[in-house]
């Protein structure tokens, strides 16, 4: 799981303080492990440095927590980008996939388009993997269908994922 | 790794065509203006969810179904133009078929089963028999070839279900589900056995699964949702759903 970039899509739908995106991140993403204090400022710290997000200025009160950060274009794109691409077909890949679709359902961004893009990407190492199957020793005919099981489970989360993301979208959003 | 490399039977034209397919079964739409190609010599898998239209295309495909609106071209023909006797000859010919279920006679030999659909077709009773013992060699079950196929295994049946259908020499195989009902392994082999051999007899190969495992062993594979064909992979499948056309039902 990216913590920048998925703090980063959370800023996408709306400036926000470090405390309400830690409270945000361990609602949707956390699933259990909570993200520290620190490492949210220091990773707003950094995206700041890189131009991703522009802090506000201090606002009245006690605590660390007194700056609005927002999203600059820059962020925007890397956010786009990172959504777009899909992720290297590999076992245990649940929790990245996770966090795209449910940041492009928060952001009304295609995450159909985004799911298929992955399909697609699975189906190609699916094919290699079969290929090899085919031609290659009983040891690597044993790793592949290793493999290609982990991958054919992913395949399935994504079709269910596909086929309840209207339900899913409003969930994210209410 | 790279993407396997596409077999040099393959040519890049097409051999069969869904344009703007429509076909509905009552009141309820199964195909809302499907478009695919299907190129020469290739293993073309179909997936898709339980009622998304996956089967109805690939029997449109086959000239089993005739569309409500749209094309289905065969090697430049109009299927659904043709007169029924002009495609229940083309399904004879120039098509085999492997289906999950019921394709056999079960109170007939394997052997018989195989060389059935060549004598419909007036071939020779000694060259139709010596063709079935050999493709049913070819799928290593040429010692079943005197057993009934209501005796064999489900895998073996299969086996004797491709033979059947590449014994025709067909320019196409439509298979719809042709393991659903094997388990794993068994499923692979039947797979193996039929990409491979159509492969060398430059067959194309039009194949329905809901299985990613069983859609892998194609070349390229395209998904069926809500009676469209969406493409997977850009880069290589040139199928689409026909926007366009949506809006005409």
């Amino acid at each position: 799981m990216s913590v920048p970039l998925t703090l980063l899509g959370l800023l996408e739908r709306e400036p926000s303080h470090g405390y309400d995106l830690k409270r945000d991140y361990d609602n949707f993403f956390g699933r259990g492990k909570q993200l520290p204090f620190g490492q949210v400022y220091a990773t707003l710290g950094r995206l700041a440095r890189d131009g991703k997000v522009i802090a506000g200025d201090a606002e009245p009160g006690d605590g660390p927590d007194r700056k609005r950060y927002a999203i600059t274009d820059t962020g925007r794109h890397e956010v786009d980008d990172w959504l777009a691409e899909p992720v290297e077909p590999e076992p245990h890949l649940q929790t990245v996939l996770f966090a795209k679709v449910t940041l492009a359902l928060m952001l009304g961004k295609p995450a159909e388009a985004y799911l298929d893009s992955q399909r697609a990407a699975h189906m190609r190492r699916m094919q290699e993997l079969t290929d090899l199957k085919r031609t290659g020793p009983l040891v690597d005919v044993l790793l592949a269908d290793h493999a290609l099981f982990h991958l054919e489970a992913d395949l399935r989360w994504i079709d269910l994922t596909s086929v309840r993301l209207k339900e899913l979208a409003e969930a994210v959003r209410n | 790794m790279n993407p396997p490399a596409v077999p040099a039977s393959v040519s890049r034209g097409s051999l069969i065509e869904a344009r703007g397919v429509f076909k509905s079964f009552g009141q309820t739409p199964a195909l809302r203006g499907a478009d695919v190609t299907v190129g020469q010599g290739e293993i073309f898998a179909i997936m898709g969810p339980s009622g998304s239209g996956k089967s109805t295309l690939l029997h449109c495909l086959a000239g089993i179904f005739t569309p409500d609106a749209g094309d289905v071209l065969f090697d430049g023909q109009a299927v659904n133009a043709m007169s029924e006797a002009d495609r229940t000859k083309l399904r004879r010919t120039a098509f085999g078929f492997v289906f999950q279920f019921g394709q056999l006679v079960p109170e007939l030999t394997a052997a018989d089963n195989v060389a059935l659909p060549l004598l419909l077709n007036r071939t020779r009773r000694k060259v139709a028999y010596k063709t079935a013992d050999t493709w049913l060699d070819r799928l290593g079950i040429g010692d079943k070839g005197g057993r009934r196929t209501g005796e064999l295994s489900g895998g073996e049946a299969q086996r004797v279900a491709v033979a059947r259908a590449l014994a025709l020499a067909p320019k196409v195989i439509f298979a719809d589900e042709p393991t659903g009902s094997l388990d794993s392994l068994t499923g692979e082999k039947v797979m193996d056995l039929m990409t491979g051999l159509a492969r060398e007899q430059g067959a194309t190969v039009v194949l329905v699964t809901h299985d990613a495992r069983i859609a892998a062993y194609a070349d390229r594979v395209a998904m069926v949702r809500d009676g469209l064909v969406a493409a997977m992979d850009r880069s290589t499948i040139t199928a689409s759903s026909s926007t366009a056309a949506r809006g005409a039902h």
